[in-house]
């Protein structure tokens, strides 16, 4: 998304980015970014939680007209749960599925090597 | 505050599946920057999103689109995107996409107007693709449709 705000910017329209990627975000670099430390799935808020979401949304519109240079980040302090066990969860790698994660791989490998070979793929 | 470090956590996913090339992320080094001239109550906005509205087009042939509303499903299908499945769901769509709350906005003249169109962005591996194809179509799309600011919401 940063690459898509960029070129945004570039054409004259502002962008705010609300996501829950922050260290991929503050190595890209982004005009404006609202962070909310989330699982991934819900950029927005926790699922049915109406106010969350739209404080992100009210948010970002604010950071729209308010920040003054690039790189403006806010960190909303939503939490998903009291208890962040969940962060473990996200691509997780243990030796109950390793051998699950080469044999996805492999397939990827193999798909992608058929859609090349057939012509498969954007110009 | 103990932040997820997905740069880290994708990069051993990766190695995990036997891929022997680490993904590279973009890195701007010089961001650009467009500030509004006109109240926010003055501004049209628009929504950028990575769910797939046509899942039917081959992941390696999807390209940017510009969609109406009545194209959006009620639940579009989230499976083949990354996001925490374990964790959490995305049965509800307004967690993701910011289209009620919008319109509730412009109804009451808090902004000036949801754009007509919303705007698909496949998660791309080829940045190439990203900055002179699919950009640039969100781009001219939201000049079409006088857009001042875009909301960009990644799954």
């Amino acid at each position: 998304m940063c690459l898509t705000a960029k070129v945004l910017e570039e054409a004259g329209i502002t962008t705010v980015i609300i996501g829950s990627a922050l260290d991929i975000v503050e190595h890209c670099g982004a005009p404006r970014f609202v962070f909310n430390d989330l699982p991934l799935g819900n950029p927005l808020g926790k699922p049915l939680d109406r106010a969350m979401q739209r404080s992100s949304i009210l948010t970002a519109l604010s950071l729209a007209t308010e920040a003054n240079q690039a790189g403006s980040i806010i960190l909303t302090g939503f939490r998903f749960s009291e208890s962040e066990d969940w962060k473990a969860n996200y691509a997780r790698v243990d030796e109950s599925n390793r051998e699950e994660l080469l044999r996805l791989g492999e397939e990827n490998r193999k798909r992608r090597a058929m859609n090349n070979s057939a012509g498969v793929n954007r110009k | 505050m103990n932040t997820i470090n997905y740069m880290q956590r994708t990069r051993d996913l990766y190695r995990a599946q036997g891929f022997d090339k680490d993904y590279v992320w973009a890195k701007t080094d010089d961001i650009p920057f467009s500030t509004l001239d006109k109240p926010l109550k003055d501004c049209t906005v628009a929504i950028v999103t990575t769910v797939v509205i046509e899942p039917e087009i081959p992941k390696q042939m999807r390209a940017a689109a510009s969609y109406s509303f009545e194209e959006l499903p009620d639940r579009p299908d989230t499976d083949e995107l990354a996001w925490d499945k374990i964790t959490t769901n995305t049965d509800d769509r307004q967690s993701y996409f910011p289209l009620e709350v919008l319109e509730a906005l412009a109804a009451k003249g808090e902004i000036g107007g949801l754009a007509p169109r919303f705007h698909f962005v496949p998660t791309e591996y080829s940045q190439k693709n990203t900055l002179e194809k699919d950009a640039p179509a969100i781009a001219a799309s939201c000049l079409e449709d006088k857009v001042d600011i875009a909301l960009l919401v990644p799954l």
